[in-house]
């Protein structure tokens, strides 16, 4: 019988391998796609490159969309530290994108008749507030009931996309936009500028940057990231030392959340405007797959998502130019994140033939 | 024994990576031989044996069994040739009865119906022969250990084993158990069966082998009659230099540090409760709990270990209550010692620094407005690593992962978290709770263990050990108490108890006489 054995301690070369180890393999996995489609590989990739990477306007667009997935790309970090599978990002995105609007929104033309000065912080605060309200629910129910917060996350997710779905077509519509479902705009006040001039990115990459740049300092410097790293690592150990497990789980949950729901913040204030149900393609989801790339780490999580989102917007110019469906760009990020699971098992466990000893 | 060995293994060499597990070992077994194996953890032990069963293929050497060669790789080649081995942990189904664990793996799946009259008739004839009495139809799941392991021999022996390796065989027998079991082997031996016996208590390895092979560090380092050979010339062969046994200081027992009135505390996930719980330590004395494990110990290192509140009853550290929370408990001056090191004690993927401070990151000391003090943190680790000589961190210092210790100097990294003082020269701790310290390490290490304990107690510690080592029991206590069912006798100096005596209370019985709830325990 072959059996994984844990590496007493896996070489940091290996661990550093480990994700372009990955990321090789799922292009070699995807060429076979590409290659099914019919189209020339060398060439199909090499505008996947480009259209990613190789200009002004492609890195634009691929650090736009950078933007959201490094909010939520650390939304699922922190919380996967703690051992807290917060598969909910996404709905937490909807509803913060939701709560953004709600305070950052036209209110009958003049808006609270706040400044932007006050309204700005108010609008990002709601909206970290609301994600993290949605994730504490999950989160209680782990700690308290042994509620398993995979499935209460990943469905509650559904709920909140038909609430927003709901006030999109109620109270929060915008009448004036033609009977398309889509909320009122924000003021211009609390729109977030743009970053470089004729590019659509936006400040919001700024704050994306910072918070991951925090992030890793709770983690490495804090007593709140200690107790995350522990809890995370051996939740046994940690409660046998005294680490409240159930209030640093409550921490975690508030962390998370609140990230997801800037993330929606970030992006209606930073992109569109107003909200509609189309906004993320699956950012949240894909937060996970860029949590799990970084191995965890924020600021491997920004290297990750700039590497997704180009991933992403590269696979859109190719499947223009060459007949690739854009699904591809789903495939390679799907790919990479199983390819990165089995090559993170790899660095750190071996395989051995036999019993036990 | 006069014709030829029943086992020759010749030059066997198995390596993973980089380790030697088994360097070119060669070994005979004589007919009507008991055979034990000694060696410390990871020298090499349980990879021959395994070879020898078929678990896993050597890289070199070969097996013969009874003069004809042995397939390697091949667990039914080795049950075919008459080889039966006895694991540590049984390999019994609870909610089967005796025959039908014994009749188990031993039928074609293809046969409608299973031959229990003739089975059981076998069963029958074994155990009068090798006068293991067990009942047949009696549920597994409601025998004693001993019983269980007598299960397990007629596994092997009604396949028709001639060579009985046993793994550990004593570990979890209580006195009298292992003295039943040296009964059994004596039966064995007459019969003509071999027996390899693997141990690292060197007493039992005296009492029941005719010769000891020794292994160190993958090699054979000597095979020796046993009829000449001495404990501490075992324990230099084993380990390869004289151990000084601990040394204990004389101690004057103070005040009263702990004390515990009816406690009791209520199971957790199946494990047995605490039941009306009473003892007293004092300052300086050593207070041991002996007992079969599963018996409460863990509700009772629960209580202690501030993990678990108090169900009923009272319990007092220095006259003053205490709440049921570790940090409480650390900072009453309650140094606590896990049973599992790995599980419970330290988080492997910390740093050493960081497993140092577990405790107490966030107290003053190492934490200030939410930030961890790491320059302070890192050079109280740095003392710790010095003074309790923790080893294995070249390189990285107290960077290294704790996982990648070895299980002696995570225990010494325990040690030294819980009994070191942050500020150099203050207090040590008021109370020292030790469940299991020193199981599973070496002879080496157990000294070192047993000698900080003790010097810990000599500067005025109370402590309160739980342990299933009998020896260790002796080595270190003042006072015995014995576990039984969640309930404890009361405490007697160790000179009032006889190690048939503790045997009895470990199963229940007090000085001969039933106690009072073992009556209900087997009504139920």
């Amino acid at each position: 019988m072959p059996r994984l054995e844990r590496r007493a301690a896996p070489s940091r070369r290996a661990m550093l391998a480990a994700p372009f180890v990955a990321v090789v393999f799922t292009l070699m996995v995807s060429s076979l796609l590409v290659a099914w489609a019919g189209a020339p590989l060398a060439r199909a990739y090499a505008l996947l490159l480009e259209g990613g990477f190789g200009s002004r306007f492609a890195w634009g667009e691929t650090l736009t969309r950078a933007t959201p997935l490094i909010l939520t790309g650390l939304a699922a970090a922190v919380a996967f530290r703690a051992r807290l599978f917060n598969i909910g990002a996404e709905g937490q995105l909807y509803l913060g994108a939701l709560a953004a609007v709600a305070v950052g929104g036209l209110h009958g033309g003049d808006g609270f008749a706040l400044s932007p000065w006050l309204l700005f912080p108010l609008m990002l605060l709601a909206a970290a507030l609301a994600g993290a309200l949605l994730l504490l629910v999950p989160a209680l129910m782990k700690s308290r009931l042994g509620v398993d917060e995979v499935v209460t996350t990943l469905l509650l997710n559904f709920v909140v996309l038909l609430f927003v779905s709901l006030m999109l077509d109620g109270p929060m519509k915008d009448p004036m936009a033609m009977g398309w479902p889509q909320s009122v705009a924000l003021q211009d006040g609390v729109q977030l500028g743009k970053l470089v001039e004729r590019s659509r990115v936006h400040t919001g990459l700024l704050i994306a940057l910072g918070l991951a740049l925090l992030l890793w300092a709770l983690l490495k410097f804090t007593t709140t990231g200690f107790q995350i790293r522990a809890l995370g690592a051996n939740a046994r150990a940690a409660a046998f030392a005294g680490m409240p497990v159930g209030w640093v789980t409550v921490k975690v949950a508030l962390l998370s959340g609140a990230l997801a729901g800037l993330a929606g913040a970030v992006e209606v204030a930073g992109r569109t405007g107003y909200l509609t149900l189309d906004m993320s393609p699956g950012y949240g989801y894909s937060g996970i797959v860029i949590a799990m790339l970084a191995g965890l780490h924020p600021l491997g999580v920004v290297a990750a998502a700039v590497f997704v989102a180009g991933i992403l917007v590269g696979a859109d110019s190719m499947s223009r130019a060459v007949a690739v469906p854009t699904y591809i760009a789903d495939v390679i990020v799907s790919v990479s994140l199983l390819s990165m699971l089995v090559a993170g098992l790899a660095a750190q466990y071996r395989l051995r033939w036999g019993a036990a000893a | 024994m006069t014709d030829g060995p029943v086992l020759r293994l010749s030059g066997i060499s198995k390596r993973f990576g980089a380790l030697v597990a088994n360097d070119d070992i060669s070994l005979d077994l004589g007919r009507g031989e008991v055979l034990a194996l000694l060696g410390e953890n990871g020298a090499g032990k349980s990879t021959l044996v395994s070879i020898l069963f078929g678990h896993y293929v050597a890289d070199a050497g070969r097996i013969e069994v009874f003069g004809r060669p042995l397939p390697p790789g091949n667990p039914k080649a080795a049950l075919a040739a008459g080889v039966g081995m006895v694991h540590q942990h049984f390999s019994l189904a609870d909610n089967l009865s005796v025959l039908d664990n014994v009749m188990l793996g031993t039928e074609p799946l293809w046969r409608p119906f299973s031959r229990r009259a003739e089975a059981r008739r076998k069963l029958g004839d074994t155990a009068a022969r090798f006068g293991l009495g067990v009942k047949a139809e009696a549920l597994v799941g409601t025998l004693s250990v001993g019983e269980r392991q007598r299960v397990e021999i007629l596994k092997a022996l009604v396949r028709g084993a001639r060579i009985l390796i046993l793994d550990e065989p004593t570990a979890v027998l209580t006195p009298q158990e292992s003295e039943s079991l040296f009964a059994t082997l004596a039966q064995l031996v007459a019969e003509g069966l071999s027996v390899i016996f693997i141990s690292h208590k060197l007493d039992e390895v005296l009492r029941v082998s005719q010769r000891v092979a020794v292994l160190r560090a993958g090699r054979l380092v000597a095979t020796l009659p046993a009829a000449g050979a001495t404990k501490p010339m075992l324990a230099e062969l084993m380990v390869g230099r004289a151990i000084a046994p601990a040394q204990r200081r004389p101690r004057q027992a103070g005040d009263v540090v702990l004390a515990m009135r009816g406690a009791g505390v209520d199971g957790e996930g199946g494990r047995p409760p605490l039941a009306d719980v009473s003892l007293e330590i004092r300052a300086g004395e050593i207070l041991a709990i002996a007992g079969v494990s599963g018996n409460g110990q863990q509700a009772l290192a629960g209580l202690l270990c501030g993990l678990q509140p108090l169900a009923a009853g009272s319990l007092q550290l220095r006259g003053a209550g205490l709440a049921a929370s570790p940090r409480a408990w650390v900072a009453a001056g309650v140094a606590r010692i896990p049973e599992d090191r790995h599980a419970v004690g330290l988080v492997g993927d910390l740093a050493l620094w960081e497993n140092a401070v577990l405790e107490r990151y966030a107290s003053a000391d190492f934490a200030r407005l939410g930030v961890v003090r790491r320059a302070a943190a890192r050079g109280y680790a740095r003392q710790l690593i010095e003074r309790f000589d923790v080893r294995g961190t070249q390189g990285a210092g107290v960077e290294t992962p704790a996982r990648a210790l070895s299980g002696g100097n995570m225990q010494k990294l325990i040690l030294g978290r819980a009994l070191m003082p942050v500020m150099p020269g203050a207090a040590g701790p008021v109370l020292i709770v030790a469940d299991q310290p020193t199981w599973g390490l070496d002879i080496g290490a157990v000294a070192y263990v047993h000698q900080q304990l003790l010097d810990a107690c000599a500067a005025g510690a109370a402590m309160l050990l739980i342990s299933e080592d009998l020896d260790e029991i002796f080595a270190l206590a003042d006072r015995i108490a014995v576990m039984h069912h969640g309930r404890l006798t009361p405490a007697r100096p160790v000179a009032g108890w006889s190690l048939g005596e503790i045997g009895l209370a470990m199963t229940g019985e007090t000085c001969g006489v039933p106690a009072a709830h073992e009556s209900s325990h087997a009504a139920a």
